[in-house]
C-alpha cells in the first residue's frame, strides 16, 4: 500500500481550469474523500492519480516516485467507476481474472486469487454468471473485485455509490469501509454526498472550482470549517451566517447583533472587511424565553428526532435545530440566542474564517 | 371499448394492415428471384418457350451448361464416341455435343469470394481503427475529415473510373486480386468509419480505461475490450461492405478480365449458341446469391440489432 502526494497539481482544458495549483498528502492506509458540487474537479484531480489524465502542471507521487506522467498502467493502481464498467462480453470470472492476465500468473494463481477476492466480497457463487444478469448491489461488489484482486498500491473510486438506491448505498458504505479496514488499502474516494464523506472517511478534502479548500478529519471540517464554502456544504441543512456590521479585532470576545450583545469566542485575527459574518450551526442556537434576538417563525421541518425551524430576523432567516417534541406555530415571535461557544467570524472579504480561541 | 392492449400497442387492424403490405412487397421482390432460380432449373428451350412455363420438368442443363465447355459436334461423329461416363456427359451428349473442358465460373466465383471477403475485411479492420480514433481522441480539423471521408461518396464511384483505370496501369494493379481489394476496400471505407464510429461513440469510454488502468494498452484494450462490444456494428458494417463489393459490377468489368475476373461481369458473357443460354445465367446468377445470403443470415441477428442500436438507451 502507498503514500500519495500531490504537489502544485494544476490542470486546464483550453481556457477552462478544472484543478487550481492542489496540494494534498494521502497517508498510507488512509480512507481519503475528495468532496465537492459536481464541476469542482474532484473527478478530475482522481483521473490525473489514475493516469487517465495528464496533469497541465505539478507532480503526483506514488511512495514518493514521480508518476503524473506515466500510462495508467504503469501505476499499479485500480480504479472503479461510477458505472462500475464490468465488461459486458465476459462472465464474472472473467472479469475479476482481466487485470491478472496481464501479469504472468499461472492458471491456478490466477483462479486462486479470484476465489480469493470473490470470497472476500460474497461473490463467489455468482463467478459463472453474466454481468448482464446481476442485480446493482452485486454488479459494486464485481467492479470492487476487479480493482482489488491484483492487490494494487490504492484504490480510486469515482462515485462507486452513486447508482445504487438509498438503502443499499448505506450498507456498501459499510462494507466498503470494513473492506478498506481489512485489506490494509489506501483509498481516494471521490463523491459528492457528504454523508457518504462523512460516514467513510479518515479525511475528508473539500474542493470548489478547482482548488482544495480544506483537507482534514470529518470531525474539524464539520466544527471547524476554514471557509464559509465549507461551512455551508457541509451539514444539513447548513451552517447559519448571520452578518455583523462592524470590524473585528484581535481578542474582542463580543459583537454587537441588533440591540443586543453577543458573547463569541475571543478573537486572535481581526478582518479587513467592515462586513464579516458570524458562523453558526443551527445545533448550537436554543430558543430561549428572555434576552434574545427575536423572530417569526417561518417553517418548521419535522425530522423525526428534531427539528428544524426556520426563523425570519432582520438579520435574514436563521434555521435552529431543536427537539421534535419543542411546540412552534408558523408566525409564532420567538427568541433565540447561542447554545455555546462554537462561533466562527468569517472575514467578509475573503470568506476565511478568524483564528479564535474556538478555531485554532 | 376493447381495452384488452394496451394503447401504445397496434390494433388489430393496423397489424392486419401491415402484414398485407409485408406479403405484397415479399411477393414483388421474391417472384423475380424465384422465376431465377426456376430458370436455372429449366432446359433451354422450355427457359425461351412463350407462354413463359410456370410448371416445367426441372433439368440440371443449366448448371451443366455453366461448369462447362462444349461444342457441337456431326451425329456420326458423336455416334462414333464410347458411351457417357456420367450423367452430365449424357445430357450434353442428347444436345449434340461434348464437353471440351470445366469452364471459367469456378476460377471467376473464386476470386469473387476472395475479393468481397477480403476487401470486406480491410474496410471493417481499417474502418474500426479509424473511427476509434476519430471516436476517442482530440484529432485536427477532425470534422473536416470526416466531412472529407463522407464526401468521397457524394458521386457514384464510377464517376473516378478513368483515372483510377490509368493509375492502375501504372502501377500494374489492374486484373489483379490485390488491386481489386484496395479499390472496394477505398470505396467502402467511408461507409464503414462513420457506421462504426456511430457504434464507438456509444461504448462508454469507461471500458477501456478500466483495461488501461488494470494493465493494458491502449491497443491491446481496443482488441479485448472495444472490439468485442462493438460486435453488433461491425456485423452491420459487414453485411454493407460485403453486398456493395459482392455486387459491384462495373469496376469489375473495366478493371479486371483474366486473373481477378469477379463473376458479376463473367455471368453474362455466358452466351450459348444461337442465343442467350438463360438456364445457364440463371444457374450462376443463383449460386452467386448464396453466399451473401448466408452471409446476411448469419449476421442477421446482429444486423436487426445494428440498426436501430442507440435509438433507445438501455
Amino acid at each position: 500500500m502507498a503514500e500519495i502526494e500531490i504537489k502544485n497539481l494544476h490542470k486546464s482544458f483550453g481556457n477552462f481550469v478544472a484543478v487550481k495549483n492542489s496540494n494534498l498528502v494521502i497517508e498510507n492506509k488512509e480512507f481519503f474523500v475528495l468532496l465537492g458540487p459536481s464541476g469542482c474537479g474532484k473527478t478530475t484531480t482522481l483521473r490525473m492519480i489514475a493516469g487517465l489524465e495528464l496533469p497541465t502542471s505539478g507532480n503526483i507521487l506514488l511512495d514518493k516516485e514521480d508518476v503524473g506522467y506515466l500510462r495508467a498502467s504503469q501505476r499499479d493502481i485500480a480504479f472503479v467507476f461510477q458505472l462500475f464498467a464490468l465488461y459486458p462480453h465476459m462472465n464474472v470470472r472473467n472479469n475479476l481474472a482481466f487485470p491478472l492476465k496481464m501479469q504472468k500468473f499461472s492458471k491456478t494463481e490466477v483462479d486462486a486469487k479470484v476465489m480469493e477476492a470473490a470470497k472476500l466480497l460474497r461473490i463467489d457463487h455468482l463467478l459463472k454468471s453474466k454481468v448482464s444478469s446481476l442485480a446493482g448491489g452485486d454488479r459494486q461488489r464485481v467492479a470492487l473485485g476487479r480493482a482489488l484482486v491484483r492487490r494494487p498500491k490504492a484504490f480510486l473510486m469515482d462515485e462507486p455509490l452513486g447508482t445504487l438506491d438509498a438503502e443499499f448505498r448505506e450498507l456498501m458504505c459499510l462494507e466498503l469501509r470494513k473492506l478498506h479496514d481489512d485489506i490494509d488499502a489506501t483509498t481516494v474516494y471521490v463523491t459528492h454526498d457528504q454523508q457518504e464523506a462523512m460516514s467513510m472517511a479518515d479525511r475528508i478534502a473539500v474542493m470548489n472550482e478547482g482548488e482544495v479548500l480544506q483537507a482534514d478529519s470529518p470531525k474539524i471540517i464539520y466544527n471547524k470549517p476554514k471557509t464559509k464554502f465549507v461551512a455551508n456544504f457541509i451539514g444539513s441543512p447548513g451552517m447559519n451566517f448571520i452578518p455583523i456590521k462592524e470590524k473585528i479585532i484581535p481578542n474582542q470576545s463580543s459583537i454587537k447583533l441588533l440591540d443586543s450583545s453577543l458573547k463569541i469566542p475571543e478573537q486572535r485575527e481581526g478582518t479587513n472587511s467592515n462586513e464579516n459574518f458570524l458562523g453558526v450551526r443551527p445545533e448550537n442556537l436554543r430558543l430561549v424565553s428572555e434576552n434574545g434576538v427575536k423572530g417569526n417563525i417561518f417553517g418548521v421541518e419535522y425530522l423525526g428526532s428534531r427539528k428544524i425551524l426556520t426563523v425570519e430576523t432582520q438579520l435574514g432567516n436563521i434555521k435552529i435545530r431543536v427537539d421534535s417534541d419543542t411546540q412552534v406555530k408558523i408566525n409564532e415571535q420567538i427568541q433565540f440566542n447561542t447554545l455555546n461557544n462554537n462561533q466562527i467570524i468569517f472575514d467578509g472579504s475573503n470568506d476565511m474564517a478568524l483564528q479564535s480561541e474556538f478555531m485554532n | 371499448m376493447d381495452t384488452s392492449r394496451s394503447p401504445s400497442e397496434a390494433s388489430g387492424f393496423s397489424r392486419k394492415l401491415a402484414a398485407t403490405i409485408i406479403i405484397v412487397y415479399m411477393v414483388v421482390t421474391l417472384i423475380p428471384i424465384s422465376w431465377m432460380v426456376a430458370t436455372s432449373f429449366k432446359s433451354v428451350d422450355s427457359a425461351i418457350s412463350y407462354p413463359p412455363e410456370v410448371f416445367f420438368e426441372p433439368s440440371l442443363e443449366g448448371y451443366v451448361n455453366l461448369f462447362t465447355n462444349r461444342s457441337r459436334q456431326p451425329k456420326d461423329y458423336l455416334d462414333s464416341l464410347p458411351p457417357p461416363d456420367t450423367w452430365y456427359e449424357e445430357l450434353v451428349r442428347s444436345r449434340e455435343m461434348v464437353i471440351t473442358g470445366p469452364s471459367k465460373f469456378l476460377p471467376r466465383y473464386s476470386n469473387s469470394l476472395i475479393i468481397g471477403f477480403g476487401a470486406t475485411f480491410f474496410s471493417v479492420f481499417l474502418g474500426s481503427l479509424a473511427a476509434y480514433a476519430l471516436s476517442r481522441f482530440k484529432v485536427p480539423l477532425k470534422d473536416d475529415l470526416l466531412f472529407f471521408i463522407l464526401s468521397t461518396r457524394m458521386f457514384p464511384p464510377i464517376a473516378v473510373a478513368v483515372p483510377i483505370f490509368i493509375m492502375y496501369r501504372k502501377l500494374g494493379l489492374g486484373d489483379t486480386h490485390v488491386g481489386m481489394i484496395i479499390l472496394y476496400t477505398v470505396v467502402n471505407l467511408s461507409l464503414s468509419v462513420w457506421l462504426l464510429k456511430g457504434f464507438m461513440d456509444e461504448i462508454p469510454r469507461e471500458y477501456e480505461e478500466a483495461a488501461m488502468i488494470d494493465g493494458y494498452s491502449r491497443m491491446q484494450a481496443f482488441f479485448k475490450v472495444v472490439l468485442p462490444q462493438a460486435t453488433t456494428g461491425i456485423a452491420a458494417t459487414a453485411i454493407f461492405c460485403m453486398i456493395f463489393s459482392w455486387n459491384e459490377y462495373a469496376f469489375a468489368v473495366l478493371l479486371t478480365q483474366f486473373n481477378a475476373q469477379t463473376a458479376p461481369p463473367f455471368i453474362p458473357t455466358i452466351i450459348g449458341e444461337g442465343g442467350l443460354d438463360w438456364p445457364a445465367i440463371g444457374a450462376g446468377t443463383t449460386l452467386f446469391l448464396i453466399p451473401v445470403m448466408i452471409f446476411t443470415v448469419v449476421l442477421r441477428k446482429h444486423l436487426l440489432r445494428g440498426i436501430t442500436f442507440g435509438a433507445v438507451r438501455k
